[in-house]
């Protein structure tokens, strides 16, 4: 099967109120195409869950979101990420402030099609006080110990990034970390991929070892070559994070007139390809 | 004028933190955290297990600020997936900042004010609720000050003694074993648990660093905070050939 597609199709998909898993960490092989053209739609009131970096900070800086569920949301090199400071000490986002392990044992359970998960972590912080959905559990067995429930992360779209793809479904990362991408699709009833190429399945193993073979078709609705795609995060062995850029976007925080200027050059693209020529003429 | 500066002094006290630990992953967060952690792995305490930072375990001690040294030696794959799994079976020593900590040493690097509306959202909870009840954890505070030694955090990100007591058994595997500042080094050796201050750095009263506490810190047999011998010196010349630790904590 060609599943195939584009930024603009998968966009046409979203609904208003959705809850959608962005995969990646941090400044990290984010797909941020995608990211790019939910901003250019008129969607509104998403939840967003994620390691969050520029994704969580671009969609709050321009509206899109009414809840962000998250462990963090850094831009790595620059530890906090000044749009998404402001949405939280404006109050204009409804936060979800889990511990980084939890947010992975809520993606976990609802990859598995669990309700929840029990663990250690969060108790005797302040997660459960800011969070009374929350609840704990007793363990039915001779020990009798406590934990928190961690309820499932369900998702009704994930959005990931790989290195390659081909036009099936199968992804491929080739840097250092896959982070947590293969449960955010598991999590979700509606996935979709970027990749920076799209090769034949017959050409993936000469790209990597087959380890490095972790999406496959089973977990992907959607693919998409976007070259670039994860741009200003960083898509190693592919690219580097530009940091420059990643700096200018966050020198826009400062100044509505700079953010203004940065959201007309470069998030007010007409397309994919347009956005990448600007960013190819500054 | 002793022949070596606080931030070398700092660097030794860390490293203590780490004395013992032996075949654990060690994440010192931070630029001093990181000198103290590979000091400590260069002299006393050589089973210490670190990152790059990235993925990788390295068996080499590199310099901190990016200064070259030793051709990196892997010898394991250590990837964020892996590191909650090491978090959860507890072999593992921490050494985080604190934006704010209180006397029982619940930790806040999540946001100052209101949650709901924080005058200045931070680094948020990212993974210290979950660290600090399953394994080891430490603090680093390079700027020690009563707005950072706190009656009260704002948010309990890190779990304090208080807090972990009310848990019981469910807390069993919680230890903040040290605080680390700029003037000096605590435990939670006072009672109930309550940050005790151990040792002064060289040139620091004790009235100092009691001047820079908002709570009452435990204050009864105080050392000196020991000094970097010789070879301590070289090593850490070596981790730090630009003086970058300096910079964050002067003199």
């Amino acid at each position: 099967m060609d599943k195939r597609t584009t930024e603009k199709e998968v966009v046409a998909e979203l609904r208003d109120g959705m809850t959608i898993g962005i995969g990646g960490w941090g400044s990290r092989r984010k797909p941020m195409s995608i990211v790019r053209e939910i901003i250019r739609s008129d969607l509104k009131d998403l939840t967003i869950v994620s390691y969050g970096g520029p994704d969580v900070g671009l969609l709050c800086a321009t509206g899109k979101v009414k809840k962000v569920i998250y462990g963090f949301v850094s831009l790595d090199s620059i530890p906090l990420e000044p749009h998404f400071r402001i949405a939280r000490q404006t109050a204009s986002i409804e936060a979800v402030e889990l511990d980084e392990g939890m947010f992975q044992w809520g993606l976990i359970a609802a990859a598995h099609r669990l309700p929840f998960l029990p663990t250690r972590a969060g108790l005797g912080s302040d997660i459960e006080k800011y969070n009374p959905d929350i609840k704990t559990v007793k363990s039915p067995y001779a020990d009798g110990e406590t934990f928190l429930a961690m309820p499932a992360l369900d998702l009704d779209v994930a959005l990931i990034h790989m290195n390659r793809g081909d036009e099936r479904g199968n992804g491929q990362f080739l840097g250092p970390d896959f982070f947590f991408d293969d449960l955010y699709c598991y999590a979700a009833k509606r996935r979709f991929m970027s990749v920076e190429k799209i090769v034949p399945t017959k050409d993936l193993l000469n790209e990597g070892s087959f380890h490095t073979l972790k999406i496959n078709r089973t977990m992907v609705d959607g693919v998409i070559e976007a070259p670039n795609g994860a741009h200003f995060t960083e898509c190693p062995p592919d690219y580097n994070r530009d940091e420059a850029f990643q700096k200018a976007y966050a020198a826009t925080a400062k100044d509505p007139d700079v953010w203004a200027e940065f959201k007309k050059t470069y998030l007010d693209t007409a397309s994919e390809a347009e956005y990448q020529e600007a960013v190819k003429n500054r | 004028m002793s022949d070596y500066t606080r931030a070398q002094q700092c660097a030794v006290a860390i490293a203590e933190v780490f004395r013992g630990d032996g075949e654990i992953l060690v994440s010192p967060i931070g630029n001093l955290p990181m000198l103290g952690a590979r000091l400590a792995k260069l002299t006393f305490e050589p089973e210490l297990m670190m990152t790059d930072g990235v993925a990788m375990l390295v068996d080499t001690c590199q310099p901190v600020g990016g200064a070259p040294g030793p051709e990196p030696v892997v010898e394991g794959y250590m990837p964020y997936r892996q590191i909650f799994e090491l978090i959860s079976n507890g072999k593992r020593h921490v050494m985080m900042g604190a934006t704010q900590i209180d006397r029982y040493g619940n930790q806040n690097i999540a946001c100052i004010g209101d949650f709901e509306k924080p005058k200045a959202q931070l680094l948020g909870m990212r993974g210290a609720p979950g660290n600090t009840i399953n394994h080891t954890t430490s603090y680093w505070v390079p700027n020690q000050s009563a707005k950072v030694f706190v009656e009260k955090v704002d948010v309990a990100s890190g779990v304090g003694y208080d807090s972990a007591e009310k848990l019981g058994n469910g807390a069993r595997f919680h230890e903040i074993r040290n605080v680390v500042s700029n003037l000096g080094v605590f435990d939670f050796g006072g009672p109930d648990h309550a940050m005790r201050l151990v040792s002064t750095h060289t040139g620091v009263t004790v009235d100092d660093v009691v001047a820079a506490a908002s709570f009452e810190l435990v204050v009864d047999d105080v050392q000196e905070t020991r000094a970097p011998t010789a070879d301590e010196l070289e090593v850490l010349k070596q981790l730090d050939p630009n003086g970058v630790a300096s910079k964050e904590v002067p003199g």
